[in-house]
């Protein structure tokens, strides 16, 4: 015998206190994974509130991406006495000469004609829809597709044929485009040729029934008076696409370009700020989801706690046995901690496993790009721990306050 | 060679300085709660020198299983000293009791304490997971321990697919794979029939021909008439001692 035997006790390895604090979990598998789910579902539900709201925020910001922040929206505002005040007629062709512009598109908003399925339909259902005439190029100027049929052109523009906005059109009903498809619009029919899809940089468009500006001037009496002659109506909006990095000095200059009378008359604005705002509203937690996961995290916690104090219980006489095989009240104490917490990051790990596949699922079939913060998972894991380590704190002292005699006592 | 293999070695080699006193007790007294005071034990002296066999024998309630956790460190007594391989167990703290426990003292229960969620050979390994031992000396180690207590063959059992004499000759390898300076075997016999306990009887037998110092404690008279010095004691008190020198001047 040549071990001094007044020396400290001897630390266990790690790999013998990670074997110490599974024997529970190994032992009864059933019961582990039954404690642990609490945890899974608390943890599982606040990954994927912050997944799914991160990944719709990162959908949408690719949706402007796609679209381009370098869309200027001029509308007319009003004048002093709170009349409308319209753009001239120039207005676009000014705004075009700009070096900074690549292109401008305009509408007018008629707004003495509303649009309606049929004659039938009673006069103050207008849906909330309205009637614009349009330029040509709105669709490319907008970035915005047709669903349904064609866009106006030099001939449709004409005569009385509209295109509907996606919303106008699913409000009248009409899924599709049919040969010899007619809305009742400012008192007459409109064939329409086209559906448009949704605009998400201009969405006043999707409520309008667009037509062609000579045929608004013609069938809907939007019109004016230039040098004499009756002409097409005043544009009330011009959309503005600026070369990406001139964006902000063509803003500057927009207003007193459109109207260099009264340039205080014209509301200058970028959609996609709006659209990044929106984003970042989406983007803000779903606190009633995320309230429910903190509180199935309470409940896991509880739960955890309880089968902690029962093993202790149940596991009295392997307690004595260890602390007669040499174990200390530190090393008993630290074993049942370290089978909370180990019980709690699983439950953890598996949580952040479902939270983040059902972004997954969920971001895919949106054709989202998926994004689950750093903060979400690692801080699920982490939080899971904590609960864990608090969860087990008492148990962990009632085992090693248990002295060994007592544990050794067999019932 | 494996360690499983190596039969003819002994796994013990309590090397030299035979008839050194492994165990001393003097005027060793202990009360249970305070009003009233229930004494357990009241004056116990004695000595065990290395590569004893002991049994120490009294009726239930005479205080044996307080004297073991008394001898095993696993309580401290109200008075008296005891004293572990000469070392003075009320100088120590809790933490320095549990390393003397690890290194120095091995258990064998009555009911054998075996943990049915791992096999034989881990269970045994577990006798030297609080000594600070390596876990593949740990293994090896409980081969050999297996192998001396007959069992080579059983090590990857678990013990519900043991029968009762292998499960205890199972706990007394663990109790002895650290080569404790005592093995402590409470009752030993106690949970099995007598062919069985004969034979765990001359199991003690052979670890303390190889030398083990074992102190049995027990209430059977027969079993305590097989092993050579028998301690008798009632009320708390030794009535006799087979070695002679009754208490303790």
């Amino acid at each position: 015998m040549n071990v001094t035997t007044a020396s400290a006790p001897a630390r266990l390895r790690l790999g013998d206190q990670v074997r110490l604090a599974s024997i529970g979990i190994r032992s009864r598998k059933l019961r582990a994974a039954l404690s642990a789910l609490g945890i899974a579902i608390g943890v599982a539900s606040i990954v994927a509130v912050l997944g799914l709201s991160s990944s719709s925020q990162a959908g949408l910001l690719a949706e402007i991406d796609r679209l381009g922040t370098n869309l200027l929206t001029a509308t007319n505002g009003q004048t002093f006495s709170g009349e409308d005040a319209p753009l001239p007629l120039e207005a676009p062709a000014r705004v075009a000469r700009l070096a900074d512009v690549e292109q401008v598109a305009h509408v007018g908003l008629v707004d003495t004609a509303k649009v309606y399925r049929s004659p039938l339909i009673p006069s103050t259902n207008t849906n909330a829809l309205q009637v614009r005439a349009a330029s040509l190029n709105l669709p490319k100027v907008l970035t915005v597709q047709m669903a349904q049929g064609t866009w106006l052109n030099d001939a449709t523009a004409r005569v009385p044929v509209t295109v509907l906005g996606a919303t106008a059109a699913r409000r009248m009903g009409i899924g599709q485009v049919a040969p010899g498809q007619r809305v009742w619009l400012g008192g007459q029919w409109f064939y329409v040729a086209g559906i448009l899809r949704p605009a998400t940089l201009a969405r006043e468009i999707d409520t309008s029934a667009l037509v062609g500006f000579p045929a608004a001037q013609t069938y809907l009496n939007y019109s004016s008076i230039s040098r004499g002659r009756a002409t097409v109506g005043n544009p009330s909006t011009l959309y503005t696409r600026a070369k990406t990095d001139k964006v902000s000095e063509v803003q500057q200059v927009l207003a007193s370009t459109a109207n260099p009378e009264n340039p205080n008359e014209v509301d200058v604005s970028q959609p996609s700020d709006v659209l990044t705002a929106r984003a970042a509203a989406e983007g803000a937690f779903n606190s009633l989801f995320l309230g429910l996961g903190a509180v199935a995290l309470v409940v896991g916690a509880v739960g955890v706690a309880n089968i902690m104090i029962i093993s202790v219980l149940e596991r009295r006489s392997e307690i004595g046995l260890r602390r007669a095989l040499g174990a200390t009240k530190g090393q008993i104490r630290l074993q049942f901690l370290a089978e909370a917490i180990l019980l709690a990051a699983i439950g953890g790990t598996v949580g952040v496993a479902v939270g983040v596949l059902s972004t997954v699922i969920y971001a895919a079939g949106k054709h989202w790009a998926v994004v689950v913060p750093p903060e979400a998972w690692i801080g699920g894991i982490a939080s899971a721990v904590v609960i864990g380590a608090m969860a087990g704190l008492l148990p962990a002292i009632r085992a090693a306050r248990l002295s060994p005699t007592e544990a050794l006592r067999t019932v | 060679m494996s360690a499983l293999d190596d039969i003819s070695r002994p796994a013990l080699s309590y090397g030299g300085g035979g008839g050194q006193v492994v165990l001393e007790l003097a005027a060793v007294t202990k009360t249970y709660g305070q009003d009233p005071p229930v004494p357990a034990l009241r004056g116990v002296s004695f000595r065990v020198r290395r590569g004893e066999l002991v049994a120490i024998v009294g009726p239930s309630g005479s205080g044996k299983t307080t004297l073991l956790h008394v001898m095993g460190t696993l309580e401290r007594p109200t008075d008296g000293v005891v004293r572990i391989n000469g070392v003075d167990v009320a100088g120590l703290d809790d933490r320095r009791m549990a390393a003397l426990r690890a290194r120095s003292i091995g258990f064998v229960f009555q009911q054998f304490f075996l943990q049915e969620f791992q096999s034989a050979l881990d269970n045994v390994a577990d006798g030297l997971l609080y000594a600070g031992v390596e876990v593949t000396e740990r293994r090896a180690r409980a081969a050999r321990a297996l192998t001396q207590v007959g069992l080579a063959h059983r090590a990857m059992f678990r013990p519900s697919k043991m029968s009762g004499g292998e499960r205890q000759r199972v706990a007394i390898a663990r109790a002895l794979v650290g080569q404790p300076a005592i093995v402590l075997a409470d009752e030993p016999t106690g949970n099995l029939d007598s062919a069985t306990g004969a034979t765990i009887v001359d199991l003690l037998h052979k670890l303390n021909a190889e030398g083990a110092t074992i102190i049995v404690i027990t209430h059977d008279e027969g079993l305590a008439a097989r092993l050579p010095r028998q301690v008798h004691v009632l009320d708390g008190k030794i009535i006799s001692d087979s070695a002679g020198a009754v208490g303790y001047p």
